[in-house]
């Protein structure tokens, strides 16, 4: 397998969910096209336009076939947060005559969600489903929050954060019986599970190239074509992708995204099997060395690539702060003023402080047992020393329970 | 996030962690914050016969710079009367550690610590009150 080394004083690299790097394959098959091949595709009159086509239709089957797909059944997009902006809105404003009503889960990405939140705002009316506290969502009280006028639901196929799979396949059937469309970000799914659009029933669904070991800036939306589905146009030009997205296609970035979904798919069992026993063992490695870790999502109906932990006691800046020796994400988001913890492990029904003590461990093709094991003897050391410093530690540990302190909140 | 190196010292060499026997009458506590806020902060004073700070200890829970300002007015309190160290302003604390605006809480947090933990000695030593409040 091709290796991507990283020079040795970088962190530890453990936030795949968030992005990865391309793979050498890849960066292979794109280089062509930003040299010699340069043309544009939607030349016709000239073997520059045509041969750069040529690499577009050939990448536009290969994400096809992933997903179990016709090839005319990809659009491609930027990424995957226009895909679902078109998916959504292009769906909603077509559809506008025989209903406004959405529904979609509390644990979406805000790619959905802002979505969402813009349709309300032009009159639209969204349900955001409340999850168990393993993340998934009840079957029965998705049914119920169906209408006559529910024209599309949305679901998110494994959670960013929790790496939780939702129950696809009865939420397509269910949906299908209902005739309300539905649309499936398949972005952290896709290259870590089957994929199949069939099996699932969905209508639309969202890819991203840089979750797979592809470029950035480059996805695409599966729009079913029997029964036909229809969308809205959200970008309006040259009618490219069949009017429903204009755009010069990018035509290295569609290579790269057909080479990495091939290769995905390839890898996928042998990523799978590997992942998963480094899965267990830092799960394994941490929970032995150190108390009070708390898993959040599903540990059965989830991809092996994600581990999030919440850690007692500990505050998550801090937390964060001490393991910058490897690159994680947190449940807490100190972008802003105030520390928001994540709105996905608040729908779990999760404490602030849990939440914000969070860690997401993103596990992929290219890390090894050795970081693995670094990254373990890292966190038992990190967590043990703030813990030291914690009050709350030291009361948890004299028996105190927390909840009946009074606090002097300020 | 960035942080000062003065922050980043304290917060990998903080000084004076952990506590003294709280029924200790020449102990005062003082613990301000909220798990639920993000900080909690247990600052105690061991003073003795002269009404001279002779020792501090602190435990925070909370971010790198609740953590540092902490664990600098520990070093801060040490030789002082009590009503000098009620005098400890948490705008010197943000100057000497550089803290960002969005940090300034921290401060705060770590100067009412003082006065929580004075005013828990006062109380325990004959309830006097604070002269300074
Ligand atoms: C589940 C999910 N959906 C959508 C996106 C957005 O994808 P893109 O970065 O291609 O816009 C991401 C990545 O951030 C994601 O994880």
């Amino acid at each position: 397998m091709n290796r991507i080394v990283l020079p040795e004083q970088r962190p530890i690299y453990l936030d795949y969910q968030s992005t990865t790097p391309v793979d050498p394959l890849v960066v292979e098959a794109m280089l062509p096209y930003l040299t010699e091949n340069f043309g544009n595709p939607a030349s016709r009159s000239h073997s520059y336009g045509w041969s750069a086509e040529k690499a577009v239709e050939r990448a536009r089957e290969q994400v096809a076939a992933a997903i179990h797909a016709d090839p005319r059944e990809i659009v491609w997009t930027s990424g995957a947060t226009e895909a679902s902006n078109l998916a959504i809105k292009g769906a909603a404003h077509f559809y506008s005559g025989k209903g406004r009503h959405l529904i979609t889960l509390r644990t979406e990405h805000k790619a959905t969600l802002d979505t969402c939140r813009q349709l309300e705002r032009e009159g639209f009316e969204v349900t955001y489903l409340e999850v168990q506290e393993n993340g998934l969502v009840d079957l029965d009280v998705f049914r119920a929050a169906l209408r006559p006028d529910t024209i599309l639901a949305s679901v998110l196929y494994v959670n960013n954060e929790i790496g939780v799979i939702q129950p696809m396949e009865e939420i397509g059937k269910m949906l299908r019986e209902h005739k309300v469309l539905f649309h499936v970000d398949a972005v952290q799914a896709l290259g870590k599970i089957p994929v199949d659009v069939e099996a699932i029933q969905a209508d639309l669904m969202s890819l991203s190239a840089h979750k797979i070991y592809g470029p950035k800036g480059i996805g695409a939306l599966y729009v079913r074509r029997k029964p036909r589905v229809r969308i809205e146009a959200q970008i309006h030009g040259g009618g490219h992708e069949r009017g429903m997205r204009s755009g010069t296609l990018p035509t290295h970035q569609i290579v790269g995204m057909g080479a990495a979904a091939e290769l995905a798919v390839q890898l996928m069992d042998s990523d799978s099997k590997r992942i998963r026993q480094l899965r267990d063992r830092l799960l394994v490695g941490i929970t032995s060395q150190v108390e009070e870790v708390y898993i959040n999502g599903d540990m059965e109906h989830r991809v092996p690539h994600n581990l999030n932990l919440s850690f007692a006691y500990v505050e998550g800046e801090s937390l964060i702060m001490a393991l910058k020796g490897i690159a994680v994400s947190s449940g807490s988001a100190c972008t802003s003023a105030s520390l928001e913890p994540s709105y996905v492990l608040r729908a779990l029904g999760k404490s602030d402080e849990l939440a914000h003590s969070s860690i997401r461990f993103g596990i992929g093709r290219y890390t090894t047992e050795e970081e693995i094991d670094a990254t373990i003897a890292l966190v038992a050391a990190k967590v043990g020393k703030l813990r030291e410093l914690s009050p709350l530690w030291e009361m948890h540990l004299e028996g105190i329970d927390l909840n009946s302190v009074q606090w002097a909140a300020h | 996030m960035a942080y000062s190196e003065k922050v980043i010292d304290h917060y990998e060499n903080p000084r004076n962690v952990g506590g003294f026997d709280k029924n200790d009458t020449s102990v005062g506590t003082g613990m301000v914050g909220a798990p639920a806020c993000g900080d909690v902060m247990r600052l105690q004073i061991k003073v003795n016969e002269q009404g001279i700070i002779e020792d501090a200890k602190f435990k925070t829970y909370g971010c790198g710079s609740a953590i540092a300002s902490s664990s600098l007015v520990t070093e801060w309190v040490k030789g002082k009367t009590l009503d000098e160290a009620m005098t400890i302003k948490n705008s010197q604390i943000a100057e000497e550690l550089e803290l960002p605006p969005v940090k300034i809480h921290c401060s705060v947090l770590a100067e009412d610590a003082i006065k929580a933990a004075i005013a828990d000695y006062r109380s325990k030593n004959g309830g006097v009150a604070s002269e300074t409040h």
